[in-house]
């Protein structure tokens, strides 16, 4: 069986984000760019069901996506069977800035899936810059293919697939779902694997991206970006300053007004 | 329109809160209120403020399942063109909110913390990159979704009766022929403990960076004597089991004291501990949204603090 797994590149949630002059994106320039956690996790998941039977995992990406050589290299090296990088006819795709829709990105993977079909993409649930939608559910209606998200567990059964759906709280649904389908992963059933330096350093040496030209499905259209803007608290924490023992000393002098810490 | 959502006989919070909000809008816009209610047509009566009420019931209805409730809501769509449809942030908004945009051909937002009528335009602010950003954005045309973060709107909820006209709609066809079922639902698992009920707990997040410095934070968590928990990264990543999880797909909590020690406060989290009576937060980026609902802060680096306050409580 075939499974595609969509990967991006969004920014590093660590670093400070940046917005442009007119506030209405943001500025890409300093950013660092890494793979979106949800999809690290669905690339998992899409790893362990391949080590558990017959499957080859196609690793897919956007030719444009900043990081994209860096993040299907490491897809190879840890077990990936094939990586792909998409671009549109004309041999070029913009994505668009970061943060402004998923709409062009959901119709080239759509286009590339429609040409060349998967028994199951597997993709993160959510994307940390989704603004206008997820891309799982969004390619499922595309495609006209059966959809879960928030998936914690995916394992084959013959033609379908078992799908642990979570919920608020930790209930869950557990779902036979036919194949073709489409699932978002929230959590792999393992936590990712690691890639060791070497084995990503071998797969860039053999050089096995493959460049592939696809026609856009037609798709929806989005939602009108008017501003951007950090947030605005309307209520900011008061700050304990000083060494680290002295902000030490307050946290203690607060949790012991409480009772929490004796003496 | 608003989509219900109940599990075991109980409309969720989520939904009451997003019924409210409706009524708001829907005032602001000189129309009204309906509520989609789907399997559980006995819980109507949950659903005070609406004005309409439509109820489709079905077998494969009964409990959420993607298909089943894809199609149907798409049936009631048509039927009653409502001007926008509500639905909370969490599993079933991440599930259906993307697909009905494609097939409905209407503009979405997600994430979204409030919304707003500007000149019949409707307006709705989103949050993005961990609720680090947030955008406004304009649902063009005649029909918009967006998928509401709870909490986002005014608790207190109006439980005023039910006095809504109730429409009732047949099941599309293609219930009967769907390509999912649903095998069995899997109620939480208890686990090692119940941190609801922790008087103090000592919460991590991305920012302890490695499984091998978790054990710094359980340290501090044994000096206080009070149950580590953690954000959802911490958990996915299998460094703390899934009972131990604050946020809106994990436990809500709401301790005397939350210490939060490297979590940037991603609005999943924040849903799911901003009541706590007192929250202390501790990250380096002085941006960092944590700080927005925090009591005390440091932007102290965790590694310094940790072991100091460890020290200190020891005495």
């Amino acid at each position: 069986m075939r499974i595609v797994v969509p990967l991006k590149a969004v920014p590093d949630l660590v670093e400070e984000i940046d917005l442009n002059a007119d506030g209405t994106g943001i500025d890409r320039e300093y950013l660092t760019f890494v793979l979106g956690e949800w999809d690290a996790q669905a690339l998992e998941e899409a790893l362990l069901i391949k080590d558990a039977g017959a499957a080859e995992v196609v690793a897919v990406g956007l030719a444009d996506d900043p990081e994209i050589d860096q993040i299907l290299y490491t897809a190879l090296a840890k077990g990936a069977d094939v990586a792909v990088k998409l671009t549109d006819a004309a041999g070029a795709v913009s994505p668009g800035p970061a943060g402004t829709g998923i709409a062009d990105r959901a119709a080239l993977l759509a286009g590339y899936l429609a040409s060349q079909p998967a028994d199951l993409v597997v993709s993160g649930v959510q994307a940390a810059d989704d603004l206008d939608g997820q891309l799982p559910p969004t390619l499922a209606a595309l495609l006209d293919l059966p959809h879960v998200s928030v998936a914690v567990s995916v394992e084959v059964d013959g033609s379908s697939v078992i799908v642990c759906q979570e919920f608020a709280g930790g209930r869950s649904h557990e779902l036979q779902v036919q194949m073709p389908a489409v699932i978002g992963v929230q959590s792999a059933r393992q936590a990712p694997r690691y890639a060791p330096i070497t084995r990503i350093r071998q797969a860039m040496q053999a050089g096995e991206l493959t460049v592939c030209a696809v026609s856009p499905l037609p798709t929806r259209a989005g939602a009108v970006v008017r501003r951007m803007h950090r947030p605005e608290a309307s209520h900011q924490a008061e700050m304990l300053t000083g060494s680290a023992g002295d902000v030490a000393d307050q946290i203690v002098g607060l949790l012991r007004a409480r009772g929490l810490v004796k003496g | 329109m608003v989509l219900a959502e109940h599990t075991g006989g109980q409309v969720s919070e989520e939904t009451q809160e997003l019924i409210r909000h409706a009524h708001e809008l829907a005032s602001a816009l000189g129309g009204l209120t309906e509520v989609a209610l789907f399997g559980r047509t006995d819980l109507a009566g949950q659903l005070g403020g609406a004005d309409i009420v439509v109820t489709v019931d079905h077998p494969a209805l009964s409990e959420y399942l993607p298909e089943a409730y894809e199609r149907t809501l798409l049936e009631v769509l048509a039927e009653r063109s409502p001007r926008l449809l509500l639905m909370s942030n969490g599993t079933t908004g991440l599930d259906l909110a993307a697909a009905l945009s494609v097939r409905w051909d209407a503009a979405l937002a997600t994430s979204v913390s409030s919304l707003e009528i500007d000149e019949d335009a409707v307006t709705a602010t989103a949050q993005i990159l961990g609720g680090k950003v947030l955008v406004r954005v304009e649902l063009p045309g005649e029909r918009g979704i967006a998928t509401v973060l709870g909490g986002a709107f005014d608790a207190e909820t109006r439980k005023s009766a039910l006095d809504a006209e109730v429409i009732e709609v047949a099941p599309p066809a293609g219930l009967d022929a769907l390509r999912m079922s649903l095998r069995q639902v899997l109620e939480a698992d208890p686990g090692d403990l119940d941190i609801s009920s922790a008087e103090m707990l000592v919460s991590v997040g991305r920012g302890i960076e490695s499984q091998e410095k978790m054990e710094i934070v359980a340290e501090l968590a044994d000096a206080l004597g009070v149950p580590l928990s953690a954000s959802r990264p911490v958990v996915d990543a299998g460094w703390l089991p899934k009972t131990r999880q604050v946020g809106q797909s994990g436990v809500k909590v709401k301790p005397r004291v939350y210490l939060a020690l490297g979590i940037s406060g991603a609005p999943e989290h924040l849903e799911g501990m901003r009541n706590a009576e007192l929250i202390l937060a501790c990250n380096t980026d002085p941006g960092a949204p944590i700080f927005g609902v925090a009591h005390y802060g440091t932007t102290v680096d965790l590694f310094d603090l940790v072991p100091e306050l460890v020290a200190k409580v020891r005495g």
